[in-house]
């Protein structure tokens, strides 16, 4: 194909492709009827009325309560995330340990569990520990290294550090504990921010987890609210949810725009050094 | 943590004896290791076997499990007409989405790979799908843009179909990744030849991308297997219209989680780990076949 046509060819691929979100950022200023009755890309007439709903109480909580917990349950994730499995990477990637090869094998075949299997053992034991209906269920497990994904890209990534430095640091009096934090971690800064990027981003959007462990209206997250519009079958009411849809879409559109170079080349990299 | 710390600056102060080429003791490893410990006991092994155990009980998650023997896996393979239609359900949406996705994914990442500087900015804007199709946001977008062909039971699983494929950006990246370690002196060697377009793809890209071929395809069909969002969302949780978009993880909430019948949903857990396990060992047996590792990997 010549060069002359090849930006045009996709460019007319990635119309349609994003036509989706596109149409959602018009559609949140359409009225309930319009949205329905019309698949057309721009408002007839533009209103604020959906986004101005938004000001009233859903489900009997103001509606930036959701925004408030989804980020509370998403920043939390990604602080655990990143701090417990930067651990267990360290470990895996440059300590030396008898269980070292069955224990990280254990880690990788994890990687491949639907997380579907262990929901309903775990559920049951978060209920016995009392804490169904809170955040707990949702943010310990990330604080407890049970993102096997991300010790595999951590890993990755320590495994290009050169063992000299390490052993240059240990013959300057540096422990393992002290070249972890002052040599190693610095030098995988790119995969602890993806790690911390991604894990925002996929809980931001998990409804699964959340649907089954939150149920408190003051609890509700975004997807849970948004769930609160899915039987509905009043048009007046098609106009706020996409006025929440839009918005609940904006952090991720934000964390895209920041570190897409970032998330693209974490993707790609730890898909295939494996 | 202090104390730990200080132990080594001792160990170097002596002299004597030389630095262990590895650290210190094994226990320092199990220091950094121990939330992992905790996790993977408590949060993914032990619930395993306990799975195994609910699977044979009645169990409503309020009350103690009574044990039932094989009661749940007999229901479930020969009574029960959902778990069958879940099951069907499911293998339709992975057998068509799981190639659409990959084909996509392979053709966009050839179309884009090439030397400009406009890569960059075309892998990032087909990737955005890919991190914004699982929220509930886009899930209801598809609600409103497919309105029309949600009643329909074919037209429903289709409308979920390219939900999945329109995230085909994932697999994409690491195809082009793939296509970028391929030596250019191939395809010029097989342009000499005089080698057409099909023929260069089928000779050179496939054998050679075949390694990453098949991680996608390894991977896409867990991921598919377990697709609930967007069936849950567009079917308002029913996986409507007559159980077309009930897909196993669908039915295993409604089981588990709405009825609180956690001892049938556990054995349904069982078999999707099985059949899931199972796949997986089959796709590695193909791959003897199809897949080809270059000598510097052997």
């Amino acid at each position: 194909m010549s060069r002359r046509l090849w930006h045009p060819a996709v460019i007319l691929l990635l119309i349609p492709l994003l036509y989706p979100i596109v149409w959602l950022a018009f559609a949140s200023f359409k009225s309930g009827s319009e949205i329905v009755q019309s698949l057309a890309l721009l408002p007839e007439e533009w209103i604020l009325d959906n986004y101005r709903a938004l000001g009233d109480d859903l489900a009997g909580v103001p509606a930036w309560t959701f925004f408030v917990n989804s980020t509370i349950v998403a920043a939390s994730c990604a602080i655990a995330n990143v701090a417990s499995c930067s651990l267990a990477a360290y470990a895996f990637a440059r300590l030396r340990f008898r269980l070292r090869t069955p224990l990280f094998a254990f880690t990788l075949a994890t990687i491949m569990l639907p997380v579907h299997i262990v929901t309903i053992p775990q559920y049951s034991l978060f209920q016995k520990l009392g804490m169904v209906d809170t955040f707990w269920p949702l943010i310990l497990p990330k604080l407890l290294a049970t993102d096997a994904f991300f010790i595999f890209l951590m890993v990755q990534f320590m495994r290009t550090i050169p063992r000299e430095l390490d052993e240059a640091a240990r013959l300057d009096g540096c422990g393992s504990i002290r070249i972890f934090s002052s040599v190693v971690l610095p030098l995988v800064r790119p995969a602890l921010v993806t790690t911390a990027i991604f894990t925002f981003i996929w809980t931001w959007n998990d409804f699964f987890t959340q649907l089954i462990y939150l149920s408190s209206p003051e609890n509700l997250t975004l997807p849970l609210a948004l769930r609160l519009f899915i039987d509905t079958t009043d048009y007046n009411a098609f106009g706020p949810m996409l006025a929440l849809s839009a918005l609940a879409i904006v952090p991720i559109l934000l964390f895209f725009a920041a570190f897409q170079r970032l998330l693209v080349e974490g993707f790609a990299t730890s898909g295939l050094k494996g | 943590m202090t104390t730990v710390l200080e132990r080594p600056r001792t160990r170097v102060k002596t002299r004597s004896k030389p630095v262990r080429r590895y650290g210190e003791r094994p226990s320092i490893a199990y220091l950094f290791l121990s939330p992992w410990v905790v996790g993977a006991v408590f949060l993914t092994a032990g619930p395993m076997v306990w799975l195994l155990y609910l699977s044979f009980t009645d169990y409503d998650l309020f009350t103690a499990p009574r044990w039932v023997g094989l009661d749940n896996y007999v229901r479930m393979l020969t009574v029960d007409p959902h778990f069958w239609n879940a099951v069907w359900a499911t293998t339709k949406f992975v057998v068509i989405s799981v190639p659409a996705q990959l084909i996509a994914a392979l053709g966009v990442a050839m179309l884009i790979n090439r030397r400009s500087r406009a890569q960059g900015f075309y892998r990032s804007a087909f990737y955005a799908p890919s991190l914004l199709g699982a929220s509930v946001s886009v899930a209801l977008v598809w609600r409103v843009i497919f309105h029309d062909w949600i009643g329909h039971p074919d037209r429903a699983l289709l409308a979920l179909v390219l939900l999945a494929v329109w995230q085909f950006g994932a697999p994409m990246v690491i195809f082009l990744a793939g296509l970028q370690q391929i030596p250019q002196e191939y395809y010029d060697a097989a342009a000499v030849d005089g080698a057409g377009p099909w023929r260069t793809f089928l000779r050179i890209t496939v054998p050679m991308l075949s390694p990453v071929i098949f991680f996608n395809l390894v991977l896409d069909t867990i991921r598919a297997f377990q697709v609930f969002t967007g069936a849950y969302v567009v079917s308002n949780g029913t996986g409507g219209p007559s159980d077309s978009t009930l897909f196993y993880t669908l039915y295993l909430y409604e089981k588990g989680f709405v009825e609180f019948k956690m001892g049938y949903a556990s054995a349904m857990s069982w078999f999707l780990l099985l059949v899931i396990a199972l796949i997986t060992a089959l796709l590695f047996r193909t791959a003897k076949g199809w897949v080809f590792y270059s000598g510097d990997e052997s």
